[in-house]
């Protein structure tokens, strides 16, 4: 990579203080996010994968500044944005939007969506006239694959895969740099999840965009990202590009979790070699000594309990936190 | 070959404040025993209320016409009482969502020990004895002391793990499993899938697993039928429908799926257009304004399910020209 990253995350932490049992009980701490490092250019695709409970949505949010980071830095344009304050935060949002999970749920039922999409507008661009701003909202519309004389109409009048288009719409209407992409696509059908991730692609290429996709879908990650960030219990377990992770994945989990996504082919499904982890994630309250994935990893040793493996580059842009060089491999 | 469950002409409707819907239009199809079939198909497809409809579980406002036979007796028109000795010791139904199917009030034991109570007429000692033993197969660690635990104290995969051991407990001939791995992970999606391979193996259930996931499909079932529109699109062997796809529908829908065998980062494949609503049926075949192979015909005449023999069926006009 030789361009500066437009956003540089360095041991990014977001703990939260659960109560403690009865009165007197101690509260316990629950690091949803615990140490994150990761790069982003401008024009590219991070996915983020992990299940759920690993912390992908936090750090989503805490990069945006939706949940109050506890420690480390969010670099966006050389100019660190973790802690600020709304007010301050205010300009900067612009250029960083989010899209959700549950497209109907993330729509003001008593707005049109014409007043949807034109509600950043309306916020951070005073000088636009409304003239401009409905133009700029149907541009939009059009741009998302919306019929501009659907402006007036209310979401429940939309389908979940349309619900999604008005979200994108909006979060796209003030031209941002970076969109957070939260399972966009994980409450839609097949047939409309391929035209959200082509229209997601198509926006892209069309505004320069970078994008962090938050998804537990394998398939549909690795379909969209240049490089990929694999998550559990809050700590990165391996990142690098698209091809050699998928190609070769080092960490054990990584393995797990490309060898569990079912593949739509009989003969391909039923001879495949897999790597079956057992059991669920371990609580996020109290995670394992040393490294966090070793009471699910079929290759733990001792040293693995006692202390905790450093996220180390095994070829350049790969890097990967396991003691051994992809063991059993 | 017996057939388990034959399904005939099966008609279900619901009428809503907004007018009568059409959920399943004349399905027909056959389950032998020992036999997984997977029902395909989108959100509103019909592929659930099908099976709403054969276990007697439709809504109120729902209404259904037709055959489903059981072992030869009609379960649509059977005497309730009939059909509750039937549910739940012969053929059983697991659900997407474990934890609104599980009683919150009841710890496990109970909720387990009254099935086989129930249908078996088992001691209370000796069905608590039973219910251990399918826990322990379906690979709940220490099942001796978790039959006591309540079903929030069980993670989503385990839940899920408490209602199929709780679906066998009578060793159905028939399992009924509608989405049960969707919203799990899918390390444990994948423990699950496993766990029903095994079943099928050792138990010779027929099951039918209804979703919307042609991955899962392809690893586990030995025939296919996809839905659209509240009918059938087309049935057929796991092989027919993956690699000789015969409807536009699976076709497209194959190929629109991203695939980690397949090329990254290309342009997906996808079906134009939203699915049909169930309120407004179009006269033709349900497909057809989302279909490239459209013509006037199949605008205005609704395509016959046609039998190409071996229990391959395809409903379009076109299939000629798409073989």
């Amino acid at each position: 990579m030789s361009a500066d990253p437009i956003l540089k995350v360095r041991d990014l932490r977001v703990h939260f203080e659960i109560p403690g049992k009865g009165l007197f009980g101690k509260p316990a701490l629950l690091k949803a996010v615990d140490g994150v490092d990761f790069d982003l250019q401008a024009g590219e695709t991070l996915g983020i994968v992990g299940e759920s409970g690993c912390g992908k949505s936090t750090l989503g949010r805490a990069v945006l500044q939706l949940i109050e980071p506890t420690a480390g830095q969010v670099v966006w344009l050389g100019r660190d944005i973790a802690g600020l304050r709304s007010t301050a935060m205010r300009p900067l949002r612009k250029s960083l939007q989010i899209i959700f999970q549950d497209p109907l749920a993330s729509l003001n039922p008593r707005m049109t969506i014409g007043e949807i999409i034109a509600e950043p507008l309306v916020t951070h661009r005073r000088d636009l006239s409304k003239a401009e701003i409905r133009q700029r909202v149907q541009d939009m519309m059009a741009n998302v694959g919306l019929l501009p004389q659907m402006i007036n109409r209310y979401p429940h009048e939309f389908s979940g895969g349309q619900c999604q288009r008005i979200g994108i719409a909006r979060a796209m209407i003030l031209e941002p740099k970076l969109i957070v992409c939260d399972e966009p696509v994980s409450a839609l059908d097949v047939s409309i999840q391929a035209q959200i991730v082509n229209l997601l692609q198509d926006l892209q290429r069309k505004f320069g965009l970078s994008l962090l996709f938050i998804s537990h879908d394998l398939s549909v990650v690795r379909h969209i990202s240049h490089r990929i960030m694999v998550l559990y219990l809050g700590k990165v377990m391996e990142i690098a590009d698209r091809d050699s992770i998928y190609a070769r994945p080092h960490h054990p989990y990584t393995r797990a979790l490309i060898s569990a996504v079912p593949i739509p082919d009989p003969e391909k499904e039923r001879a495949k070699e897999r790597l079956i982890i057992s059991g669920d994630l371990p609580s996020p309250i109290n995670p394992p000594s040393g490294c966090v994935f070793r009471t699910r990893c079929p290759f733990a040793q001792e040293r693995c309990g006692q202390e905790e493996p450093k996220r180390r580059q095994l070829a350049p842009g790969h890097e990967l936190a396991c003691h051994f060089d992809g063991p059993g491999l | 070959m017996t057939a388990v469950l034959d399904v005939r002409n099966l008609e279900t409707r619901f009428s809503t404040p907004d007018g009568m819907v059409s959920a399943v239009n004349s399905i027909s199809f056959t389950l032998n025993a020992g036999e997984t079939l997977g029902v395909v198909g989108e959100s509103g497809s019909g592929k659930t209320q099908v099976f709403m409809s054969v276990m007697g579980l439709l809504a109120r406002n729902g209404h259904c016409t037709g055959e489903a036979l059981f072992q030869g007796d009609n379960l649509l028109t059977m005497p309730k009482k009939k059909l509750n000795t039937i549910r739940g010791s012969r053929m059983a139904m697991i659900f997407q969502d474990p934890m609104t199917s599980l009683n919150p009030y009841l710890s496990v034991a109970r909720q387990m020990t009254e099935v086989l109570i129930e249908h078996k007429g088992m001691s209370a000692h000796d069905a608590r004895r039973h219910a251990i033993t399918m826990l322990d197969r379906v690979g709940i660690p220490e099942a001796a002391r978790r039959i006591d635990m309540y079903p929030h104290e069980f993670s989503g995969g385990m839940r899920q793990r408490v209602m199929i051991a709780m679906s066998l407990l009578c060793s159905p001939e028939l399992l009924i499993a509608d989405e049960p791995t969707t919203a799990l992970d899918v390390t444990v999606q994948a423990q699950i899938l496993d766990l029903l391979n095994d079943l099928k193996r050792d138990f010779n259930t027929a099951i039918v697993m209804i979703t919307h996931d042609l991955g899962v499909v392809a690893g586990l079932c030995d025939r296919v039928m996809v839905m659209y529109g509240g009918r059938v699109a087309e049935t057929g062997s796991v092989q027919d429908i993956f690699y000789a796809p015969r409807h536009p529908y699976t076709k497209g829908l194959l190929q629109s799926m991203p695939r980690l065998d397949g090329t990254a980062g290309s342009s997906l494949y996808a079906i134009p257009g939203q699915p049909p609503n169930l309120q407004n049926l179009p006269k033709g075949c349900a497909f057809h304004d989302r279909c490239s192979l459209r013509t006037d015909r199949c605008r205005d005449v609704p395509p016959a399910l046609l039998d190409y023999g071996n229990g391959r069926m395809a409903a379009c006009h076109h299939e000629e020209a798409t073989r």
